[in-house]
């Protein structure tokens, strides 16, 4: 597996932190992991939401310093 | 001190201009040299391109000499840079000729990549070339009825384009009279109808009035020309008669080559847009990897924003100024009324509700583009 890939996020409004992981997921190898951060709160729901509807792993999540930490795995 | 600046479209234009301008006496002495290259002695007015396609805007009202665009102390060779020897300080460009500089700025923008999904370039229409654009107003003027769906990849280019050729075409077919023989289908990739929430939230219920029909969490797998049906990510499936796509997009073939940014997209600070780990090498619009939207007015922003740090470079020593992300967008919202999204890292956009007078506006600031490439504007 290679090293997580950090998708830097933070103040992204457009296309914001879903659209950046859609655009990221495609570049990792299947197994690679992720970690999206985000400044937007909407974005910890919205992409665990995405991840379920299209068979990606939702590794966890979780808020530092206003900052969402969103943690995905590459499934298929 | 040598200025060298990579790429003549928007960024790189208002730049280089305004550089120009305000270190004038430096470069007449000749204590400063600034130099364009560029791949093309043309400069595209791309957002044009969706006007084209509705018939709204001639090809050749996107065009300008790029010569004409720029101050006449700019050194500008049409004349693409093929390697980046960053180490030495010096590019080497298709001619063979090797450029030095001691500051860098590299404006190369993005390039389509429809390939990245099975069958979409084959079986899909666009608009982002002045190609596919006028084939595609030729195949709306000629449609008699049927489902057109709008489909994009991801990134793409413009994140307000699928929304205002969306729009547009419902006119198109409502001035053409036979909107109730056209189903208008609108495809996103995320849970609501745009990625940002105050645009989804007039939008949703504008496709409502005007019956435009839309699936959210829709993400482009592949297309089946001989079924007509798009396959998505998330497994459903869509039937056509018409495919309109904004594909996904990728930074320019020579950033990758060059191995100076994953996709092209070359990693950048993003508030003083110098490229990661280089003080002397300046990143614009397109080409940078920064989370924002890829848009003319980002590149507009960042320009003025490194111009006016290279300047000060020139006479401090130092950079003076930081980008706060600032991103103005126009929203074309039919055919004859538009709104403005405008943000930054830290300020969410608030669009107010259409009108007829932004409309009037942007199709003003559709002609004074040129103003603004000369970096007066």
């Amino acid at each position: 597996m290679a090293e997580k890939k950090l998708v830097d996020a933070r103040g992204s409004f457009c296309p914001g932190p879903l659209m950046e992981l859609i655009a990221a997921i495609k570049m990792v190898e299947i197994g690679d992991e992720l970690e999206v951060l985000s400044t937007d709160k909407g974005s910890a729901a919205e992409i665990p939401q995405w991840l379920k509807k299209v068979g990606h792993e939702h590794l966890g999540s979780h808020e530092e310093a206003g900052v969402w930490h969103v943690n995905v795995k590459r499934t298929k | 001190m040598k200025i060298l600046v990579i790429g003549g479209g928007m960024g790189g234009t208002i730049l280089a201009n305004n550089v120009a301008r305000t270190l004038k006496d430096d470069l007449k002495s000749g204590k400063v040299q600034l130099t364009m290259l560029s791949a093309s002695d043309k400069h595209m007015y791309q957002p044009g391109l969706l006007y084209v396609a509705v018939g709204k805007m001639t090809p050749d009202e996107m065009y300008k000499d790029q010569a004409s665009l720029l101050e006449p102390s700019i050194q500008f060779h049409v004349d693409p840079v093929e390697t980046f020897m960053l180490d030495d300080n010096q590019v080497k460009t298709k001619s063979g000729k090797v450029h030095s500089y001691d500051i860098l700025v590299i404006a190369t923008g993005s390039r389509m990549f429809p390939d990245s999904i099975p069958g979409l370039k084959e079986n899909a229409e666009f608009f982002y070339t002045e190609e596919t654009a006028v084939k595609l107003f030729h195949r709306v003027r000629e449609f008699q009825g049927g489902k057109i769906v709008i489909a994009m990849g991801v990134p793409h280019k413009c994140p307000m384009a699928p929304l205002e050729i969306t729009f547009m075409l419902d006119d198109f077919f409502r001035d053409r009279g036979i909107r109730d023989k056209v189903q208008i289908h609108y495809t996103y990739p995320i849970g609501r109808v745009h990625t940002l929430e105050n645009v989804a939230k007039w939008a949703q219920p504008e496709m409502d009035k005007r019956g435009i029909t839309y699936e959210t969490l829709f993400n482009l797998k592949s297309v089946d020309g001989e079924k007509r049906v798009l396959h998505s990510e998330e497994g459903v499936d869509i039937s056509y008669d018409m495919l309109i796509s904004i594909p996904s997009h990728k930074g320019m073939e020579v950033i990758e080559t060059n191995k100076l940014g994953q996709n092209g997209w070359i990693p950048t600070d993003r508030y003083n847009l110098n490229m990661e780990g280089r003080s002397n090498v300046f990143i614009l619009g397109d080409t940078t990897n920064i989370p924002i939207s890829k848009a003319g007015s980002t590149a507009h922003f960042e320009a003025e924003t490194v111009g006016a740090n290279i300047v000060a470079m020139v006479k401090f020593g130092a950079p003076v100024r930081k980008y706060d992300g600032k991103v103005f967008c126009f929203i074309q919202t039919g055919s004859e009324s538009a709104t403005y999204a405008m943000f930054n890292y830290i300020k969410p956009p608030d669009p107010k509700a259409p009108t007829r007078a932004i409309h009037w506006f942007k199709l003003a600031y559709n002609k004074l583009y040129w103003i603004s490439a000369r970096g007066l504007l």
